[in-house]
């Protein structure tokens, strides 16, 4: 029950708050504080309850939906998506807490979006039944594209129209796709297609490119990723927060859940190409990084980057690089979301976004700078930290089957040091810039946000076996999947 | 009080966490009490380690604290090993350690002009980056892992990192021209980069060389399956014979690592910037611990650079190169603490030269005594620094050994013991160097004992012009003080210790006894059909002492004479030499090729992959283009949209015909 919960809470919630007056803000927030906080508390018990070590799915449920078309109402979870939850209901309600001051206009509107977008992102990390799925999917893009183009900045309309066709666009091929299948087996339930489903491997082929074309969209993979610099300058700080933090996830863990499964004897023929696109990511994404003027950018384009470690360990072949994307989507959500939470807190005061109107900060807000640089040692892989593990492990596992490609990622960490670093460098040391004199450190609501994400940076960085005890399961399935289908395909 | 051994980390980071999270709540004399405090009692229980050691003659005890990461079959627990090797780092890092922390409380208190006394701004945060580093040093050297060294490895980095660029806000500096006489132009200097610039460039450069150290362990775990020392050590030789290339590959990445940390050609360029941190900074971190990490990881992975001669080999010649080119550098150095940085990066490498001829104890030998002497040079330089309000300029010194007794007799003392003036610690270890370097290669022997000459002759060529001859600039002169009492403290007991820290390795062919040597042994891998050890004639030996005594003392007077008898010689020779002298006075220019070569292209090619692929190729042509495209299309479409309900249905008609005979017929 309790995934349906999950998806439940906030759309009813959504309802709730659609009945309060509209001027009534501060019932507004607190209603979607405790909404959000409420789907956090029920999500725990996942994490305590869940069985270790087990594979195959739990907390599941099976209902009739269209029983005519044999479509069910199936959620569940493994390894590959509990974290993944439980992501969605921890930055939900980080988003929330950190619009407080910055949203005045609509605020109503806004948290209701903020709520919808939670339920459709949850419904797509639960789904078990691909048309279920695919109604979350595309349920997941209005709410943020709402997001950006309301609440965004001066080119927010271009930004949420981008977003919005680029991705539908990227989906239209999966929804064939998944016609497809549906037709041939006669249901849309995951579990029974995975062990029913016979597809000859040139039919697998083509219908894996139609999967990872809409996945690779969203994750983004180079050279699909233009559309997310764009959303995330526009999108307003929580919208950035919530796009970075579990929407691009929603991406790399298809890949896993889907793409992988359905199709495993298309893994051996479409990964060198993936890997190939998710290096030119991690390499080109930061050295797009490296030279742009606003920090929002920076951050976005660390972005690609960062996904590009996650795609390249989905596809490195072993079981070690998957955990450690599973990892990575974590770590990134976590760091990624602290990065432009914190931009958030200077923009917010200064309404600029542009490196060149910073400099020397530190100095006047040595919390900030603090919590700043805690965030930046996460997302360059500082070990310690979250970032480390994952990107540790991803390129270990990669090595032992592609040298040259843990190479070149290894070598996007000299980057990502380069670009982050300057970033850290233009904004918080140099002589203080004087147009920030009356900058003020953060308050304890945003100082507490600001503990809340680095303290399960630190915890993930030094105890991550909490993490991967959970994912193992699951992964070490799927990596048996593949070298089984790879040993096939090789005699 | 081996099982204890957690505690030498915890404890700092215990300080690091009062400090960094109350420390101005509980104001800055509190801070600097905790901070040293908890140096000293992680250095205490590291002296009980030591008897532990010493007690069951050397043999390694594990401590395991919990499982870090398991996935599938890798594996890799949190275990710290204490073992004469770790030990001894433990005992350098924090007993160097505690009295740069000492020297600190009084270091970053700086008075004004009328003599009142100021704590530095963010005092509290440059004791808990202190403690910081003092932690991650103990990681990288009590692990019993690959892993753990790694993130110690990358830790100290970042440790680094902030402490160098600890006055963050401080501008890049320009530097006098070096005046030639007159009616000559006289050398203009490249401006000394800022702090935050400096810092940066620390932590990227070596980031570059970390590549090659992660590759390491990627390889060593998929070709051993663990990264366990004692399993992969123990397999080594077995691996070596079934796949005789994987080891010197290992043997090189990991290199390539110790290249960055340990401030080694090509990748030597952040040391020398490094000096903008504080002075403690300079001593702790970029003399004394840190960049000796390198020669620290090929002493604990020996058996891997025995395996591959060739490997050790270049590593010899890359140290033994670096050693003769950092010299040739800090001759013409005007910057106290440049001299010394460069005398850092050229030590270093004898270091690298010592164990890559195989001579690991000799190694370790000299990374000690180097810890205590050099230090002690870093710390005197600060002191000099803080009785002249941060001057560092040679040229604006002068005739301080009146103003300031102690800091010049232990300011000689440390360049005695640089100088290998015979019996000082240095002078042993240099010594051991050389004379296991010349049994393996005279030719590199001859370039090191080059090189001993001209560290003999740039340290006292600093000592002569800062301390000797006539004040040069006599307001400075006049306000210039004695240290604090936290600031002799450190300087007398490193003297003491750079004096008579030789005794850890007495020569063995004067039949004198050399405690490293034993003390060493249970951590280095006897090869089964390793050929018989350099054994030198009793002769040799000793003529090879002679010559490295004579060759330091020549040095030292030559110095003298250049810059106490005759002060017009340096000028002339200079001006007669003058592209030779701006080479030098440059650096040899490599930080401009470096700019040139990597850094500007590297900008360019973003600019290029920013401005002109992502935004016009990308994202404006193809993207918007097919949704203009399809825009347009859809203008064609839309007069099919004739709202006829008939031609609709026509086309979903075609539409499913279209679709079920791909399923008929595919």
């Amino acid at each position: 029950m309790i995934l349906s919960l999950l998806i439940l809470i906030p759309i009813v919630g959504a309802i709730v708050i659609a009945f309060v007056p509209r001027d009534q803000d501060n019932m507004i927030k607190w209603l979607a504080v405790g909404i959000t906080a409420l789907a956090l508390l029920v999500s725990l018990p996942l994490y305590f309850n869940f069985q270790d070590g087990v594979s195959g799915y739990q907390f599941e449920e099976i209902r009739p939906w269209i029983p005519a078309l044999n479509i069910g109402y199936h959620v569940g979870i493994d390894g590959l998506s509990l974290f993944l939850v439980l992501l969605t209901t921890f930055l939900t309600l980080i988003s929330v807490i950190s619009s407080w001051t910055a949203i005045t206009d609509g605020l109503k509107e806004y948290m209701i979006f903020m709520l919808l977008l939670e339920a459709a992102v949850i419904g797509v990390f639960v789904s078990l039944d691909l048309f279920l799925y695919y109604l979350f999917w595309e349920a997941s893009l209005i709410p943020m594209a709402l997001l950006i183009g309301k609440w965004g900045g001066a080119r927010r309309i271009y930004a949420a129209v981008k977003f919005i066709i680029y991705t539908m666009a990227g989906s239209t091929l999966m929804l064939v796709a998944a016609l497809v299948l549906y037709v041939n087996a006669g249901t849309s339930d995951l579990p029974t297609l995975v062990s029913t489903l016979n597809l000859s491997q040139n039919l697998q082929i083509i219908l894996f490119f139609a999967f990872a074309l809409a996945f690779s969209v969203k994750v983004p993979l180079f050279p699909l990723h233009t559309w997310l610099p764009t959303a995330h300058t526009e999108a307003p700080t929580a919208g950035s927060i919530m796009l970075a933090g579990v929407l691009l996830k929603m991406g790399t863990y298809s890949y896993l859940r889907f793409a992988i499964p359905l199709f495993p004897d298309a893994v051996a023929y479409w990964s060198p190409m993936l890997v190939t696109l998710a290096i030119i990511g991690i390499l080109y994404g930061a050295l797009v990084a490296l030279v742009q003027d606003d920090v929002k950018k920076l951050v976005a384009y660390s972005s690609v980057a960062h996904m590009g470690f996650i795609v390249l360990g989905t596809f490195s072949g072993g079981q070690q690089g998957m955990s450690g994307a599973v990892l990575q989507m974590v770590n990134h959500g976590l760091s990624t979301g602290m990065l432009f939470f914190l931009v958030g807190v200077l923009y917010e005061q200064r309404h600029t976004r542009l490196f060149s109107e910073y400099g020397g900060i530190w100095v006047k807000v040595p919390i900030f700078g603090t919590y700043f640089l805690l965030a930046v040692f996460s997302s360059v892989g500082l070990p310690g930290l979250n970032g480390f593990v994952g990107e540790f492990v991803i390129l270990l596992g990669t090595f032992s089957v592609n040298p040259i490609a843990a190479a070149l990622g290894t070598f996007g960490i000299v980057l990502a040091a380069w670009y982050l670093l300057t970033a850290t460098r233009k904004v918080m040391m140099g002589p203080f810039n004087e147009a920030n004199r009356n900058l003020k450190d953060m308050n304890m609501r945003e100082a507490g946000i600001a503990f809340a994400l680095i303290l399960f940076c630190f915890i993930i960085g030094l105890f991550p076996n909490l993490l991967f005890d959970k994912i193992n399961p699951a992964t070490a399935q799927l990596a048996e999947t593949i070298s089984a289908t790879t040993l096939i395909a090789g005699q | 009080m081996s099982q204890l051994i957690w505690l030498t980390i915890a404890l700092p980071i215990l300080g690091l966490l009062i400090n960094g999270l109350f420390g101005r709540r509980i104001g800055n004399r509190v801070v600097s009490i905790i901070a040293p405090l908890m140096v000293l009692l992680a250095f205490l229980v590291g002296v009980g380690a030591l008897f532990d050691v010493m007690g069951h003659e050397g043999e390694a005890v594990t401590v395991h604290l919990w499982t870090w990461a398991t996935i599938g079959d890798f594996n890799v627990p949190i275990n710290l090993q204490v073992d004469p090797l770790s030990v001894t780092m433990v005992l350098v890092v924090t007993g160097v350690g505690f009295l740069i922390h000492v020297y600190a409380t009084a270091y970053m208190v700086h008075s004004d002009d009328h003599g009142h006394d100021h704590d530095d701004r963010d005092f509290s945060r440059f004791f808990t980056f202190l403690n910081l580093f003092i932690a991650s040093m103990l990681v990288l050297v009590l692990g019993d892992n690959f892993l753990m060294m790694y993130v110690g490895w990358e830790l100290v980095g970042v440790s680094s990192y902030l402490l160098i660029g600890y006055w963050f806000d401080r501008p890049s500096e320009e530097q006098t021209p070096i005046d030639l006489g007159p009616n000559t132009e006289p050398v203009k200097l490249q401006p000394l980069l800022s702090p935050s610039a400096s810092g940066m460039k620390a932590f990227i450069v070596n980031r570059i060389g970390d590549v090659g150290f992660a590759l390491g362990v990627f390889l060593i775990w998929s070709t051993f399956g663990t990264l366990q020392f004692n399993e992969v050590f123990a397999e080594a030789v077995h691996v070596s014979e079934t796949m005789p290339n994987v080891i010197p590959w290992i043997a090189a990445l990991l290199f390539v690592g110790a290249i960055g940390k340990s401030a080694q050609i090509p990748l030597y360029v952040w040391l020398p910037d490094a000096m903008a941190g504080p002075t403690p900074v300079s001593a702790l971190i970029h003399a004394a611990t840190m960049v000796t990490a390198g020669v620290y990881m090929i002493v604990r992975s020996n058996i891997f650079y025995s395996l591959a001669p060739e490997v050790s080999m270049g590593v010899a010649i890359i140290g033994m190169a670096t050693a003769f080119f950092a010299a040739t550098i800090a001759l013409v150095q005007v910057d106290l603490k440049r001299v010394l940085a460069y005398s850092t990066v050229s030590q270093l490498g004898y270091m690298f030269a010592a164990v890559g001829v195989g001579a690991y104890t000799a190694g370790m030998f000299h990374l000690i005594t180097h810890a205590f002497f050099k230090a002690l040079l870093f710390l005197g330089a600060g002191s000099v620094m803080h009785a002249l309000h941060d001057v560092i300029d040679i040229r604006r010194m002068g005739g301080l050994k009146d103003k300031m007794k102690i800091t010049w007799i232990t300011f000689w003392i440390g360049g005695l013991a640089l100088a290998g003036f015979p019996l000082m610690s240095g002078f042993f270890s240099k010594d051991e160097i050389l004379a296991n370097v010349f049994a393996v290669s005279p030719v590199l022997w001859f370039f090191g004992i080059l090189t001993a000459g001209m560290t003999a002759f740039y340290t006292f060529r600093a000592i002569f012009i800062a301390f000797h001859g006539k004040p040069r600039d006599l307001h400075l002169y006049e306000h210039a003080h004695e240290s604090r009492p936290p600031i002799t403290f450190a300087l007398i007991v490193l003297a003491v210790l750079a004096i008579f820290g030789g005794v850890l390795g007495l020569p063995v062919f004067l039949e004198l006894p050399n405690f490293l040597d034993g003390w060493l042994e249970p951590v280095l891998y006897a090869l089964p059909h390793a050929a018989e050890e350099h054994h030198m004639a009793f002769g040799t030996e000793l003529t090879l002492m002679i010559t490295s005594a004579v060759v330091a003392v020549s040095g030292i007077f030559l110095a003298y004479f250049f810059y106490m008898l005759q002060p017009s010689i340096p000028q002339n020779l200079a001006r007669s030499t003058r592209p030779l002298f701006a080479l030098l006075a440059h650096k040899y220019w490599i930080d401009e090729l470096y700019d040139t070569l990597i850094v500007q292209p590297g900008l360019k090619l973003s600019r290029a992959f920013a401005d002109g692929l992502d935004k016009v190729v990308i994202d404006e042509t193809f993207i918007d283009g097919t949704a203009r495209l399809f825009g347009r299309f859809g203008g064609m479409l839309s007069k099919l949209q004739n709202g006829y309900t008939g031609s609709y249905a026509l086309a979903t008609f075609i539409g499913v015909i279209i679709m079920i005979s791909y399923f008929f017929l595919r």
